[in-house]
């Protein structure tokens, strides 16, 4: 396991024991210490929906989530979220395959085109609706400035996402 | 893209990290948020040999208020200022947490990485310029406590010396009639901004008592334009003192010209961002509720 930190610091490994919990499983896997999440995702689970966009920390494909907050999975190493739960846009649908709300109203709403940046804005989005389950068209625009679409212009977007925390609050209340 | 390979060491405690930095010396890095080391590393502008990561470190990402300070651990992350009720009482912290970069970003990065990295253009050096605000460090010598002003020295340079660093960020509270605000423009939501305005004034009727005024990315440090205090210091805050104010600021910033825009582009933008941070600040001094946050396209 894991030695770093301990009495012999000059041999500290570059290959590393961790066990993350993705999409509820956890994966326990020997990984280097420069890889990056996103490929520990994509190439070690082989979880290819979380896309690599523009690998320099701008455009949002990779987001995902870790222990529910939004990240970009090109700008944190795996070693990190050792202990940590990672929701990935294969973790969004339901346990019987049904889409999540999210999933749904973007297909409904056209909130994508190319579908390349998709899972990173669904994964945005479903942070930002699980603090805020009625968010203002500013509050949506805020929590999705870090994710890049170059196809839709973002309007059907926006309202993607106003047409799930709709969905998601009627389901809440037994509609 | 990956960076070069590294050994990887995980800090139990900020006392570790400060021996395992001293024991390795120049090639070893703090990993703290890694939003700008882990992209330089990826480009390969950075290459340590050794990273020393400070996320498993227990109890340093606080926020909280003891005695009238406000006290922030280093590794409190951007996310968790904007969202904190104590920071909101000092409303210039809050525009600046709520606004660098993007929420994913926000999430992951940290005010102590970002003060100790000294990018001149980060956000967090120019606002804790205007405030009495100190940072608290660790090291091989034992603890001690700098100035804002004092801690960045240059460019990416600070006053840290080898196996120290920073553990705690303390603000002093604002007294009464004071307030602040932090206006920044950017480009797009996850660049850093072109350039940046902090102000923090106190008001006695409408005389302006008290001031301090940082201008960030115009400078290799945050810049502290002297005359455009000494423009509104002691007297009323009319239209024509801002202007002067804003004048007084172009001259003094030294900005370089980059692919965000030219030098002359930055003085013109820094005294337009300057008077309208005055103008929040005034109202916020008052007990009006202003909203601000970075600007972008």
């Amino acid at each position: 396991m894991l030695e770093a930190g301990t009495q012999n610091q000059a041999a500290a490994p570059t290959r590393v024991v961790i066990t993350v919990k993705v999409n509820r499983k956890a994966y326990t896997r020997a990984v280097e210490a420069r890889m990056l999440l996103v490929e520990f995702l994509r190439e070690e689970l082989e979880l290819t929906g979380t896309h690599i966009g523009c690998d320099t920390t701008y455009c949002g494909a990779c987001t995902v989530l870790v222990d529910s907050a939004a990240v970009k999975s090109c700008t944190m190493f795996a070693v990190q979220a050792d202990g940590a739960e990672v929701t990935t846009v294969e973790g969004l649908e339901g346990t019987d395959g049904a889409l999540h709300p999210i999933q749904k109203a973007f297909s409904e709403c056209h909130g994508l085109q190319c579908g390349y940046c998709t899972p990173g804005l669904m994964l945005s989005s479903l942070a930002l609706l699980t603090k805020n389950k009625n968010p203002n068209e500013a509050e949506i625009r805020k929590a999705l400035a870090g994710n890049t679409c170059r196809c839709t212009g973002y309007q059907n977007v926006f309202r993607s996402v106003e047409a799930a925390a709709e969905a998601m609050r009627s389901a809440a209340h037994g509609d | 893209m990956y960076p070069k390979a590294f050994q990887y060491h995980r800090a139990a405690t900020l006392k570790e990290a400060s021996d395992i930095l001293l024991q390795l010396g120049e090639g070893a890095k703090l990993l703290a948020g890694g939003q700008s080391l882990i992209p330089l590393m990826k480009l390969r502008f950075a290459n340590p040999e050794h990273l020393v990561d400070l996320n498993f470190v227990k109890g340093c990402d606080y926020v909280r208020e003891q005695s009238g300070a406000l006290h922030f651990g280093a590794l409190a992350r951007h996310a968790s200022i904007a969202q904190s009720s104590e920071a909101a009482r000092v409303p210039i912290l809050r525009d600046c947490a709520a606004g660098i970069a993007d929420v994913q970003v926000r999430n992951r990065g940290t005010i102590g990485g970002s003060l100790a990295e000294a990018d001149p253009s980060g956000d967090w050096a120019t606002v804790l310029m205007t405030l009495p605000a100190e940072v608290k460090c660790v090291g091989p010598k034992g603890e001690r406590t700098v100035p804002v002003s004092e801690f960045v020295q240059d460019a990416y340079t600070t006053l840290l010396q080898p196996g120290e660093l920073v553990t705690e960020i303390i603000v002093h509270g604002p007294g009464k009639n004071s307030s602040g605000a932090y206006l920044a423009f950017k480009r797009s939501a996850p660049v850093y901004p072109t350039a940046s305005a902090a102000v923090q004034l106190e008001l006695e009727g409408d005389t302006c008592k008290g001031i301090a005024i940082a201008l960030g990315c115009v400078g290799l440090t945050p810049v502290r334009p002297k005359e455009a205090e000494a423009a509104l210091r002691g007297k009323a805050i009319t239209e024509k003192a801002i202007d002067e104010a804003a004048a007084a600021a172009r001259v003094a910033c030294d900005p370089q010209p980059d692919m965000r825009g030219s030098a002359e582009y930055k003085r013109q933008l820094v005294g337009a961002l300057l008077k309208k941070a005055v103008k929040a600040a005034v109202r916020r001094a008052r007990g009006e509720q202003v909203e601000m946050s970075h600007i972008y396209a």
